[in-house]
């Protein structure tokens, strides 16, 4: 539903700027709405600037200056300190490695599975897709325990099995039903016609439908990639093994790594994690928001 | 003519992955967990059955009593801060930014994003008192008042926690509720307009009703996200001072992994999951009964 609010809106807003109020009662309106919009980009923006600064200063400068002040002197080292010391680079690793793999496997069974719940016709894919949608119901925590016993006694734990397994199947639900969603704008015809001209309808899957929700593909990695790689109640309880943490366990953890804690890692570690989902949400903004928020109106 | 959509192994090939994962991680565990309620022990040392014991501790226990109340209360309390928050901005954006509101929308938003780790250590950092004064501590000696230790008590650190998951996600909710904004017909809007209907009125008595399902829908989901609240208490307070806010997912987690007490832990999800159900099924039928209405 969400998809097509940009076009609407253009065209809504250049109708609605009708008649309403007298000029000086407008200039006022004008001033007012400037402030807020001005106190909300303060408390929006200003935090991440003092982030920013302060993870440039040195342990002296932070304990000692005001909060305000600017770095006395640029401590860039502060973010080769926290890569490798705070081995902030390994958990980036780690995190990539659980991440990549299960988002490419919840992909590829969500969208058959989707394929399979809105194009397909057979008794009983709507209870299926039921079935499905339950599990976004229910809290992580009800899985947890059982999951920790099997990776505990199959030999699983102490590598990135757990997380891969465990992100691709409670990210399931979700894709699964998105992607079925996205099927719902494909005619089943184009299928059928596929097939009489000799393809499989499983070569038709692969060949004809995956091209034509390769959009959705890409909304729907993006808000999973945003799922899987903020999260930490998985990663808490998987990672047991210090070499195994991802980024968002490691930095939970990082005053540990330091004999005392040094502030300027600290917030360049913050920084570090910070500035990378920043930057894919710089390029890609308006798909990020779009997924979002129509995973929201239709979970 | 259904015959080729119809083709059993085609189906099975394509759905049987994706069921069996869902399975193998999802639904059995579910019940398996069920299962583990009635038993102590952990998966190192190995399970014993023990009865409804874990049942009846759960209801004689204080810090369950404790952590529910402190989940319901964040719930309610949240929910309520990012609806409105959110539908403020939402109005913002369409009555008073119009064109101009597509950049400061992208810029509202982009807390959601964030790592909430990242978020919380921000945060903690925001308000200390030591080892240095935060910019919110500095900000409250500049007026002349004195500096708050916002982590030294339940309520205040409530309070922290509850802003800043406002600040993590009222552009997430405006950008939601913006789209149920825009679809209200101008025409509509136009004729109130005439009507004499000017500001609060025409809000309260024509676009509050008219979007007043993408206005449920959010609240359902806001609901069920704060209900499971759990990175971001971590990040910030870790439940504390003391467990003063330690919600039910936290409360699992500690009994389950800081004392190795699985079956109690099992006891404790499933209650959580009961009152994630019950509190969906309430807010749905309350929603469902307000939209036949309005």
């Amino acid at each position: 539903m969400a998809v097509d609010t940009p076009v609407k809106t253009s065209a809504n807003l250049r109708r609605r700027r009708g008649p309403s109020g007298a000029v000086p009662r407008r200039r006022g309106r004008r001033l007012w709405v400037k402030a807020v919009v001005a106190l909300l980009l303060v408390v929006e923006i200003y935090p991440l600037v003092w982030m920013f600064l302060t993870s440039l200063k040195s342990n002296d400068a932070y304990l000692n200056n005001s909060t305000w002040s600017l770095p006395t002197t640029w401590q860039w080292a502060n973010y080769t300190e926290a890569w490798t010391t705070g081995n902030i680079g390994l958990y980036v690793q780690n995190s990539l490695l659980a991440v990549v793999p299960a988002l490419a496997l919840m992909l590829l069974l969500g969208t058959a599975a989707g394929f399979a719940l809105q194009i397909m016709v057979w008794k009983g894919r709507s209870l299926t897709l039921l079935v499905f949608l339950a599990g976004m119901m229910v809290p992580p925590q009800m899985i947890l325990l059982p999951l920790f016993t099997v990776y505990f006694r199959t030999g699983l734990s102490g590598t990135l099995w757990p997380l891969i397994l465990t992100y691709t199947g409670t990210g399931l639900p979700l894709t699964v039903f998105m992607m079925a969603t996205y099927y719902r704008s494909v005619p089943r015809e184009l299928f059928e016609a596929a097939t009489i001209d000799g393809a499989g309808i499983l070569r038709a899957f692969w060949t004809i439908s995956v091209p034509l929700v390769r959009n959705a593909l890409l909304t729907v990695g993006l808000v999973q990639f945003f799922f899987i790689w903020n999260d930490l109640l998985i990663a808490l309880t998987f990672t047991n093994n210090q070499d195994l943490r991802t980024v968002q366990v490691g930095l939970l953890n990082f005053t540990g790594d330091f004999g005392a804690t040094q502030y300027g890692p600290l917030f360049a570690a913050i920084c570090i994690n910070i500035f990378g989902t920043l930057l894919i949400y710089l390029f890609l903004n308006q798909k990020v928001m779009k997924g979002l928020t129509s995973g929201a109106v239709k979970g | 003519m259904h015959r080729v959509l119809g083709d059993r192994r085609a189906i099975a090939i394509l759905l049987g992955p994706a069921l069996l994962v869902y399975s193998l991680i999802m639904l059995i565990p579910m019940v398996w967990s069920l299962g583990y309620s009635f038993t102590e022990g952990n998966s190192i040392d190995g399970f014993t059955g023990n009865g409804v014991a874990n049942f009846t501790r759960l209801l004689d226990d204080p810090a369950v009593r404790d952590s529910l109340w402190f989940t319901l209360k964040y719930a309610v309390v949240v929910t309520v801060g990012q609806v409105v928050a959110g539908y403020l901005l939402a109005l913002l954006y369409v009555f008073f930014l119009r064109r101009a509101s597509a950049l400061i929308r992208t810029l509202v938003f982009f807390p959601v994003v964030l790592p909430t780790v990242a978020v919380g250590l921000l945060f903690q950092k925001l308000f200390q008192v030591a080892p240095q004064t935060g910019p919110v501590n500095a900000l409250l000696n500049a007026v002349g008042i004195d500096s708050v230790d916002f982590f030294g008590s339940a309520g205040s650190a409530f309070w922290v926690l509850v802003g800043m998951d406002i600040w993590r996600s009222m552009g997430f909710y405006a950008v939601l509720l913006f789209a149920g904004l825009v679809d209200i017909p101008d025409e509509v809007l136009e004729s109130a307009r005439l009507d004499g209907a000017t500001g609060l009125r025409l809000v309260r008595h024509i676009v509050l009703p008219l979007s007043l399902p993408v206005l449920m829908s959010s609240l359902i989901f806001s609901v069920n996200g704060t209900l499971k609240v759990f990175d971001s208490i971590v990040a910030l307070t870790n439940g504390g001072p003391g467990n003063g806010t330690t919600p039910l997912t936290l409360y699992m987690f500690q009994t389950s992994f800081t004392y190795s007490e699985y079956g109690y832990g099992s006891t404790i999800a499933l209650l959580l999951t009961v009152v994630c159900l019950l509190v969906s099924l309430v807010v749905y039928r309350v929603s469902r009964r307000d939209l036949t209405e309005g």
